[in-house]
């Protein structure tokens, strides 16, 4: 298993992925409690339509991708707000499209040939050095973000309303949660695959809900979670040659119905028997 | 019996909250317009309505969440913007939220901390004392989705409190409680009136049992219908119209 770590771009992706799926992780509480984990399906839809632009320009796939993807985040976040559109409708018209004109352009420039299974899919071959470097840096904002504005974050998370009259500025975390969003998926969207990154935001989370009931729980638990399953799905993609953004999904899907079967079971009422049956 | 008048002076230097000719729009659209009155320390208002009266844009102004199209919203005797511990209607996405009890009241005391990150002693001990005068204490380390709806009122209740002492406010508290719950409710925010002197701003629908409760009464239909103490109100046409005509004892 340390022979992977011998081969640089592995090495590079582990780590990039590591950082990429903890800032997801705690990014993704705040969005799918808030009910706004769609956002992070529509923007990965989003970036590949972007990153087949970039292909067709011949420019770097992070320049062209990165400014749209935010402003994607940005639209996205207005429109889930104010509902006058479906937010979900809307998002689901926005990432199709997108889709669809990544489809398109990458068919007329280099004809529909394994780049796009590598797009939609992922390649463990993807992430650069830059790539890694960035993945540093949002890493260290994300987390100075969270140990600093904890409770303004929880308390913006559970009632924005409440929130807002106690005079938190709701709309800038908002704003700062879509960006970060935005930032993590473009440069996690290469190594997990456009259709299958938004996972990384939406599992953790879900599954630390089934069995934590503190905000404080969910988040940490969704932090480790995140990172030990990237960890066994890269190893396994290693060891069985299956594609990286696959296996860890796949990693992440037993660790929910894991999770799901653990909360299922109701330990109180098993405590109180094992307590009967004793001396 | 209160000891003051039927009619708040204007401009009374002890009045927390006074609207002088305020109007609220939507869009260039006003929603509510005309309105005249006074929330003074240890009143207890009453805001009636139907459906789409601007009742919930008056809540939007109070809170200084919207700024008046027209008048003024003005805030006295040292009151601040922050200091009106607002129990806002829950959300669906609320109701099944993993915090605790403890986490969601201490929240209440982030507005008073400004840019320190962490809470102090003094904001965990004013959490404790919310949660046990709302005899909630026992509960604080619960989920709060695993609470029934009317022990989540109390907790946002004590939120609240934890947010200000002198003005709250109630948007809809009972809104989907069942009539015993309801009533606990009510009387609970009028027991914390009584005893704290606690300004208390309510909005409900659910006029008839709010009125037995409150000190005065605000009437809007797109505008300020009525606005005094509740036995005029009760002998007025409009609240004789009004109380009579909801159909059911």
């Amino acid at each position: 298993m340390l022979e992977m770590l011998s081969y640089p771009f592995l090495a590079r992706a582990l780590a990039g992925g590591l950082m990429l799926s903890l800032c997801a992780a705690l990014l993704g509480v705040s969005l799918v409690l808030k009910r706004y984990a769609m956002i992070g399906d529509g923007l990965s839809h989003v970036g590949f339509g972007a990153v087949a632009l970039a292909t067709a320009l011949g420019a770097a796939p992070l320049t062209v991708a990165l400014p749209i993807v935010v402003a994607a985040a940005f639209l996205l976040l207005r429109v889930s707000q104010n509902g006058k559109l479906k937010g979900d409708a809307a998002i689901a018209l926005l990432s199709t499209s997108a889709l669809a004109v990544g489809v398109v352009i990458l068919s007329l420039t280099t004809g529909m040939n394994v780049d796009v299974n590598s797009y939609l899919f992922g390649s463990v071959l993807a992430l650069s050095g830059t790539d890694v470097t960035l993945s540093v840096v949002l890493t260290a904002v994300v987390l100075v973000l969270f140990a600093l504005f904890y409770h303004k974050i929880f308390a913006v998370t559970f009632d924005e309303n409440f929130a807002r009259a106690t005079g938190v500025r709701a709309g800038v975390y908002n704003t700062a949660l879509a960006l970060l969003t935005a930032v993590t998926i473009v440069l996690g969207m290469r190594m997990m695959g456009a259709l299958l990154i938004s996972s990384l935001i939406i599992f953790p989370a879900l599954t630390s809900m089934r069995i934590c009931k503190t905000f404080k729980g969910v988040t940490l638990c969704a932090a480790v979670l995140s990172a030990v399953c990237f960890l066994l799905g890269m190893t396994g993609s290693y060891l069985y040659a299956t594609p990286t953004g696959a296996s860890v999904v796949l990693v992440n899907l037993a660790a929910f119905l894991l999770f799901w079967g653990l909360g299922l079971i109701p330990w109180q009422a098993l405590r109180g028997l094992l307590r009967g049956a004793g001396p | 019996m209160r000891q003051f008048d039927d009619t708040h002076p204007t401009g009374d230097h002890t009045a927390l909250i006074t609207c002088r000719g305020a109007a609220f729009a939507y869009e260039g659209e006003t929603v509510v317009s005309g309105l005249n009155f006074e929330v003074r320390a240890g009143d207890y208002l009453c805001v009636v309505g139907e459906n789409g009266s601007g009742k919930s844009t008056l809540v939007k102004g109070l809170l200084g969440l919207k700024t008046p199209q027209s008048g003024q919203v003005l805030l006295g005797d040292g009151l601040g913007q922050n200091e009106i511990g607002y129990l806002p209607q829950q959300t669906a996405a609320q109701k099944d939220f993993p915090a605790s009890v403890y986490e969601v009241v201490l929240s209440g005391r982030l507005g008073r901390r400004g840019f320190r990150p962490f809470y102090t002693r003094a904001d965990r001990a004013a959490a404790e004392e919310n949660l046990r005068r709302l005899d909630v204490l026992s509960l604080r380390r619960k989920c709060y989705r695993e609470l029934s709806g009317g022990q989540q009122q109390r907790v946002l209740l004590a939120r609240a409190l934890c947010a200000a002492q002198r003005a709250l406010l109630l948007d809809e508290p009972a809104a989907g409680l069942d009539p015993v719950v309801t009533r606990e409710m009510y009387r609970l925010i009028e027991q914390i009136n009584r005893e704290t002197g606690v300004a208390v701003i309510m909005v409900s629908h659910d006029v008839r049992s709010a009125v037995g409760y409150a000190s005065h009464i605000l009437h809007l239909r797109h505008e300020q219908v009525f606005f005094g103490r509740t036995a005029d109100y009760a002998a007025s046409a409009e609240g004789r119209a009004f109380l009579g005509g909801d159909g059911h004892a």
